[in-house]
């Protein structure tokens, strides 16, 4: 009655699913996980801290809003491949450009659908987050093996020299209104302060939240020394997120353990959380599975408030062996997991989570403001 | 925080009766809320008017008023009671708006009663819709450009300024109550009056339109710590224009993106914030441009509402026990999420399924209203279905609702009725849309006439496209990956099979055959991120099967459906009693039933829940996969008992009454013959199969008859005709709604006194619960008459007559559950007593009996079926309670326009309340309380009578003079007045020209209307007056007895000083 390519995904542990292709065709292989967010595929899948990953969704119909040229959070397509349940074609929003099916055809993104999506969640909830391929056309067990073995596992890989920048540059786009001209809008006027973003794999959101907040943003490669970073005369340092293990970029946490000296203040996100840790001498873990999603409840220790953020994490801080001075300041309360750190003595401070949202709720923005006023406490002691 | 120890007892209010716009989803919130606070340890008190409700069982608050819900009863309560605190978020608009009276009368502050959930200021700044815009704009939130008037000139004013549509909506109204969509200048001045008069303070909105716009609603969660939740979003199918209770609704929202999601959520978070809701839920709606994305805040409401239960259904989120913990003290990261056990309700859930409503209507019920929707809510109930997909779930929708459809069946067929069709809104739009694609419009040219969002129409259009692909298969069987396409996109066996051309057990056995079964899969809140520890489960065709199902003594019972008229909050009462008592028993409990208002589908009630269509071949997957020991039919009303034969025949085993008892009960000539055994008597009668055949045996019944389809519940278009003409006309209308079954013909016994008796028999004893008299004459439907327990004005060797025959029917049908029997008595020399309806299943009146007599017959019921005897039981008596308990129907008149309010043999009533006192005139004046009767103390009554009630009538009149009423009559009625040497002022009848009734009504000049009218003339002559009662809030009497107890009723209240007393205190007096 109805004819569709297959495709099939196998898991390192041996799990198979046979189900339809989309996107483009061929094979891919990465390290499977799975979001439960119900809105935001076009920013998850531009998310740079998905490189080397497969992506599940959790909600089954994807595609219903298309994309657009607007809602993305870098300039490619960043998954190594796309599992969902039901893949929409036709999509129907007043921001739609393009379809999501056409949209990673172009980008060269395997995808697989009309799987039991939930039975693999489960799996992966219960063994973990593992290896797997995807081939779509007949795929024999033995090919999809072979492409599986060639994949290097998630630990120790360092990710995050594939999806920085190339070369130092400055970022100057706020947010562009949803019901506004296609243009992004400038930032506002006024640039109090000079921020310089070490980019791990940074989403583009962060850096149009910097320049809604009064930054001048420079984005530097992530291997940039820290002299040169500091020779940017900087307010403040953002250490962004990005994907991979944290604990296989040495040279970033060299270059940010020289800049803590400084004195100068720094805000990291995600891996750039994790970075912050290892500079200040704490230890990083895999997670099982990790957090991805737009519903975690975080709570503030200082405040004792919660807010619900958006993840995108494997690994994690882990709280014992925190070097002296380094406090919790967040907590993940679903299972306690460290969210936030901050410092007695230095004026630094780090989320697990993304403050920056996109996809995901806007409850952790106030940290932008934090950054900022952080940055003029600093200007203050500093004249 | 923890719970706060400076209160230890809290009064919560209830909703009431059950009322188009307040139904049973305020029982699931206020039971949940009841026990949650019970279990924290604060007494709890509870008014609710309706007996039907889990939460007014004795056992659910520490003490319960079923008590009419009015400031001064509930005034009298709090003096009686003097709780700490008040929770009036759970109970509907009705417990809001009686706090807010009670707290304006300065009782709150005088008994030192402090209001929790939402203060007095927060509930005004929602409900008051000039505050409301005053505060979205502060947050710079826009709203539609909108003026309150207070006159039509007002309302034409801003017709001038926004054009037409127009949207007319009245303040403080229920479920849009009044409202409506205005689309010419030459209607404005009409429906302007009738909004303005809708409005209990005069007021209406003016609304720029924004129809056709996209609507979505977010619940939303605060605590006092000002920690925000959004539960759940959803998005109506419906556009703008239809009441959000009548469109059709999915969650979570389908065509947003995220950052248009987030701006929705931001909103509704700004929102509860700035009207200051402390702690609990709301529901904020909202409409979006589909061009531009432009958003405007329709309203919110700061409490619990319909779609927080349907919000918490859908994601396994307890919005009202978490709201009701939330008042206590408690934050959201203190509240464990019962489905996860690890985590805390400070999330917000994710869901990996789509959740689609389809609200319930009863037009046929109303004949004379058009059945157009619009912004006032006519649906009566919804039904609920969970799937994968989207297309999945709305065909499990669509089967759920129960009205003989199992997928998009075609309904028209030429294109040019579907465009007409399809440009006013219909309850059918969603068939006529599928009809459209099949006769080859496209999805712009629909989008066009319905502005149906384009993401929805696909869904549909591919639905419509795999039953042409399915249909034009070979001949023959089809193949595993075909069916396997098929299943998985909803479809059901019924209708895979009409499109094959062959029968549901046919297909059922290919897929079968083929190894297609559906698997369960498990509502989690959180998208399998967490193991979910409680079995709450739908199907659906995927791979890996989630139920688990466990090897104890489980007992499977399917519930009632959708709320119709007819089909209530009784059933499921009964079948959440079957839950509780068979758990107790040490049974595990499995639960079947896809209406989200209700307590059953509450994940707490049972051991395990099944969220699905109630349909043989639903229900067959379930008892595949559990193997339940036995099936509860006789408890959801005619739902599962419709297919208690068939699943019979599928090797099921159903428990209690044997299915074939059904049969005998309904089957008009076996029926005969068992009546015939046990020498009972019934109205003579018979059976027609054709129009000839029914003049024949009318002549020989003998006018005037009642007649009816077989196999109807709710008195579904049962009739009581006086002559032949009449006959004939029904029999017209009878053929097409009674699909060709035969009709019955019962003479009508004139001018008797109906008996509703029900019973619970284990086999082998029977004793009745309760002997009900009737108030209004027999020809009134059961279900809309008021009635009393134990009768009030009955020989008593007539009741136990009327319980004699009840028993030895229980023992010749081999009842074993419950039982209900509907007499006429005649009141002659020898009185004359006939058996009208025998039904071997739980009744209507199983609530309101179990609340008079305190025992639990459905308890008692359930555990006679799973094989207890009702000795060992310990109920082995009637018990005839010291005091007097009224049922009261309570009817959706005021939201059908133009229909007449009178009464008859087919039920029209949406709810019902009980009054409870020592003698009848209390017991009858709180259940007219309740049902929102405002019976006057003096001024003026209408009095109208029949020829043949005149002799009575004149008696009547006479007591009212008594109480220094005056009397105003129409002339034949005044004439009899005159004789009897009472003065009256005369007005002239409807028709007339000058002074007539219905002017003296709409003018306030008239505080009663008494109208007693049989032939189909003087009805339809008198319907604008009664309608005219009905828009001003009067009170009328149709019939004689109704009167009577009216005029009772009245010198009671006249009297003054009405006892209040809490339903434990009543059961203490009881003789065990």
């Amino acid at each position: 009655m109805l004819n569709h390519e297959p495709a099939a995904l196998l898991l390192e542990d041996g799990t198979l699913f046979r189900g339809r292709a989309f996107g483009a065709r061929g094979a891919t292989a990465g390290e499977v996980v799975f979001n439960t967010a119900i809105t935001g595929y076009q920013e998850v899948l531009t998310d740079p801290s998905y490189r080397g990953q497969i992506v599940t969704m959790t909600w089954p119909h994807i595609g219903n809003t298309g994309v657009n040229r607007v809602d993305v959070e870098s300039e490619r397509v960043q998954v190594a491949g796309f599992i969902v349940r039901d893949v929409v074609t036709e999509a129907s929003n007043w921001r739609s450009e393009q379809s999501l099916d056409a949209w990673l055809r172009e980008a060269g993104v395997v995808g697989l659908c009309d799987i039991d999506t939930r039975a693999l969640v489960r799996r992966l909830r219960v063994s973990g987050a593992m290896r797997g391929s995807i081939l779509t056309g007949e795929a024999a067990e033995a090919a999809l093996q072979a492409r599986l073995d060639a994949e290097p596992p998630m630990e120790g890989r360092d990710l995050v020299s594939e999806v920085t920048c190339g070369e130092t540059f400055v970022w100057r786009d706020g947010i562009q209104p949803l019901d506004g001209a296609d243009a992004p809008r400038p930032g506002v006027e006024t640039r109090r302060y000079r921020v310089v973003a070490y980019d791990f794999g940074v989403k583009r959101n962060i850096l149009r939240l910097l320049v809604e907040h009064g930054c001048e943003v420079v984005v530097v490669p992530a291997a940039t020394p820290a002299a040169e970073v500091l020779g940017y005369e900087p307010d403040g340092i953002f250490l962004s997120n990005g994907p991979g293990d944290p604990a296989a970029v040495g040279y970033a946490i060299e270059n940010v353990r020289a800049l803590l000296g400084s004195g100068v203040p720094l805000f990291g996100i995600c891996l750039g959380h994790q970075i912050l840790c290892l500079a200040l001498g704490g230890t990083t873990y895999k997670l099982r599975f990790g957090h991805r999603g737009a519903n975690q409840p975080v709570q503030d220790l200082g405040t004792g408030k919660i807010e619900i953020t958006s993840q995108n994490h494997g690994f994690a801080v882990r709280p014992e062996g925190l070097p002296d001075g380094a406090n919790v300041s967040h907590i993940n309360l679903n299972d306690g997991t460290v969210a936030g750190l901050d410092h007695r003595d230095l004026p630094v401070f780090s989320v697990q989570y993304h403050p920056e949202a996109n996809p995901g709720p806007h409850d952790a923005g106030y940290l932008f403001r934090r950054f900022t006023d952080l940055m003029e406490a600093h200007r203050c002691a500093r004249d | 925080m923890p719970r706060r120890s400076d209160i230890q007892s809290i009064l919560i209010i209830g909703s009431g009766p059950i009322v188009i716009g307040q139904a049973c989803e305020f029982d699931y919130s206020g039971t949940q809320a009841c026990k949650a606070l019970r279990r924290e340890g604060y007494r709890v008190i509870l008014v609710n008017s309706n007996p039907a409700t889990i939460m007014t069982d004795p056992d659910t608050a520490d003490r319960v008023y079923i008590e009419p819900i009015t400031p001064d009863t509930v005034a009298r309560i709090l003096e009686a009671e003097r709780p700490d605190a008040l929770l009036p978020t759970l109970g509907g608009q009705t417990a809001l708006n009686t706090a807010l009276a009670l707290a304006d009368a300065g009782v709150l502050d005088r008994l030192g009663v402090e209001l929790i959930g939402a203060s007095v200021k927060a509930i005004r700044k929602a409900e008051d819709r000039e505050a409301f815009k005053e505060a979205m704009e502060s947050i710079g939130l826009e709203m539609p450009r909108a003026t309150l008037c207070r006159s039509v000139a007002d309302v034409q004013k801003a017709a001038e300024m926004f054009g037409f549509p127009l949207i007319l909506r009245p303040s403080f109204t229920l479920g849009g109550a009044g409202g409506s969509v205005c689309y010419e200048p030459a209607l404005l001045d009409r429906q302007a009056r009738a909004a303005l008069a809708a409005s209990p303070v005069g007021e209406v909105l003016v609304d720029e339109s924004i129809l056709g716009w996209k609507e979505y609603e977010l619940e939303v969660m605060r605590d006092r710590n000002d920690n925000v939740v959004i539960i759940c979003s959803i998005e109506n199918v419906d556009p703008m224009g239809v009441h959000t209770g009548d469109s059709i609704t999915v969650a979570p929202a389908q065509t947003l993106t995220d950052r248009e999601y987030q701006r929705l959520r931001d909103a509704a978070i700004a929102c509860i914030r700035e009207i200051g809701v402390d702690t609990g839920g709301s529901n904020v709606q909202f409409g979006v441009d589909p061009r531009t994305g432009r958003v405007v805040v329709i309203e919110m409401n700061p409490r619990v509402s319909r779609s927080s239960a349907l919000a918490s259904k859908a994601t396994g989120y307890p919005i009202a026990k978490v709201a009701a913990l939330l008042a206590v003290g408690y934050t959201l990261d203190e509240i464990p999420n019962d489905i996860t056990r690890v985590t805390k309700a400070s999330f917000e859930p994710s869901i990996d399924y789509v959740v689609t409503k389809i609200p319930r209507f009863t037009f046929e019920k109303f004949p004379t209203s058009e059945p157009v929707l619009g912004t006032q809510m006519k649906s009566v109930g919804e039904a609920m279905a969970i799937g994968r997909t989207f297309a999945e779930s709305l065909q499990k929708a669509l089967r759920s609702m129960e009205i003989d459809r199992y997928g998009l069946e075609p309904l028209i067929g030429d294109v040019e009725t579907v465009r007409a069709k399809l440009k006013a809104p219909h309850p059918d739009r969603l068939y006529y849309i599928a009809d459209a694609m099949r006769l080859g419009l496209t999805d712009a040219d629909i989008e066009a006439i319905t502005a149906w969002d384009p993401w929805f129409l696909r869904q549909i259009r591919a639905i419509v496209e795999l039953e042409g692909a399915f249909a034009g298969l070979p001949a023959g069987t089809v193949s595993r990956a075909d069916l396997r396409t098929m299943k998985r996109a909803g479809f059901s066996d019924r209708r895979l099979a009409a499109l094959r051309g062959t029968d549901e057990a046919t297909v059922r056995g290919w897929r079968h055959a083929l190894g297609l079964r559906p698997v369960f899969k498990r509502v989690d809140t959180c998208a399998a991120e967490f193991e979910a520890h409680t079995p709450y489960l739908y199907s659906t065709y995927e791979d890996e099967c989630e139920a688990a199902p466990t090897t104890n003594r489980k007992v499977m019972i399917l519930g009632g459906g959708p709320n119709r008229i007819g089909q209530g909050i009784e059933f499921d009462y009964c079948c959440v009693h079957a839950a509780f008592a068979l758990s107790e028993a040490g049974f595990e409990t499995l639960m079947v039933n896809c209406n989200p208002e209700t307590v059953s589908t509450d994940y707490d009630t049972s051991d395990r829940l099944y969220f699905e269509p109630l349909t043989l071949e639903d229900v067959l997957e379930i008892v595949h996969v559990e193997q339940p020991m036995g099936l509860i039919v006789q408890y959801g009303g005619q739902t599962p008992l419709k297919l208690a034969q068939d699943l019979e025949a599928a090797g099921v085993p159903i428990l209690g009454t044997p299915p074939d008892a059904i049969d005998l009960a309904e089957d008009r000539e076996r029926f005969q013959r068992l009546l015939a055994d046990l020498a009972l008597r019934q109205p003579v009668n018979g059976i027609a199969r054709s129009v000839e055949q029914a003049v024949a045996v009318a002549t020989q019944v003998g006018y005037p008859l009642v007649v009816r389809p077989s196999y109807v519940l709710g008195g579904r278009a049962m009739e009581v005709v006086q002559d032949e003409a009449g006959l004939l006309r029904y029999v017209r209308e009878a053929t097409r709604v009674g699909n060709d079954r035969p009709i019955l013909l019962d003479h009508f016994v004139d001018r008797a006194t109906e008996l509703d008796v029900d019973c619970v028999s284990d086999g082998e004893t029977v004793v009745v619960g309760g002997v009900m008299q009737h108030v209004e004459q027999a020809g009134i439907h059961s279900g809309d008459s008021a009635c009393c327990l134990p009768p009030w004005a009955m020989p008593a060797e007539v009741v136990a007559e009327v319980e004699r025959q009840t028993i030895a029917l229980a023992r010749a049908l081999g009842v074993v559950g419950l039982m209900n029997v509907q007499f006429a008595v005649r009141l002659v020399d020898a009185p004359e007593i006939y058996v009208l309806e025998v039904n071997p299943r739980a009744s209507r009146t199983v609530p309101f009996v179990s609340k008079a007599i305190g025992r639990p017959l459905a308890k008692l019921g359930a555990l006679v079926m799973a094989g207890a005897k009702l000795a060992d039981l310990g109920f082995t008596a009637p018990i005839i309670p010291p005091y007097l308990s009224v049922k009261e129907a309570v009817f959706p008149f005021t939201k059908f326009a133009g229909v007449d309010p009178l009464l008859g043999p087919e039920m029209k009533s949406t709810g019902e309340v009980m009054g409870i006192a020592d003698d009848f005139p209390t017991a009858f004046l709180k259940s007219q309380e309740a049902a929102s009767q405002r019976l006057p103390t003096e001024g003026c009554v209408l009095v109208t009578s029949a020829d043949e009630d005149k002799a009575e009538f004149v008696a009547l009149a006479r007591r009212l003079v008594d109480l220094g009423f005056s009397l105003m009559a129409t002339r034949g009625t005044g004439a009899a007045l005159t004789a009897a040497g009472m003065t009256w002022a005369p007005i002239n009848k409807e028709y007339e020209d000058g002074d007539t009734t219905v002017r003296a009504i709409l003018d306030g000049r008239v505080q009663l209307v008494l109208c007693t009218t049989k032939s189909p003339a003087l009805i339809s002559q008198s319907r604008k007056m009664r309608r005219a009662a009905l828009q001003r809030g009067i009170p009328y009497s149709t019939t004689l007895v109704g009167a009577a107890a009216t005029a009772a009723a009245i010198e009671r209240l006249r009297a003054g000083d009405v006892p209040v007393r809490a339903l434990q205190d009543h059961h203490a007096r009881l003789t065990p």
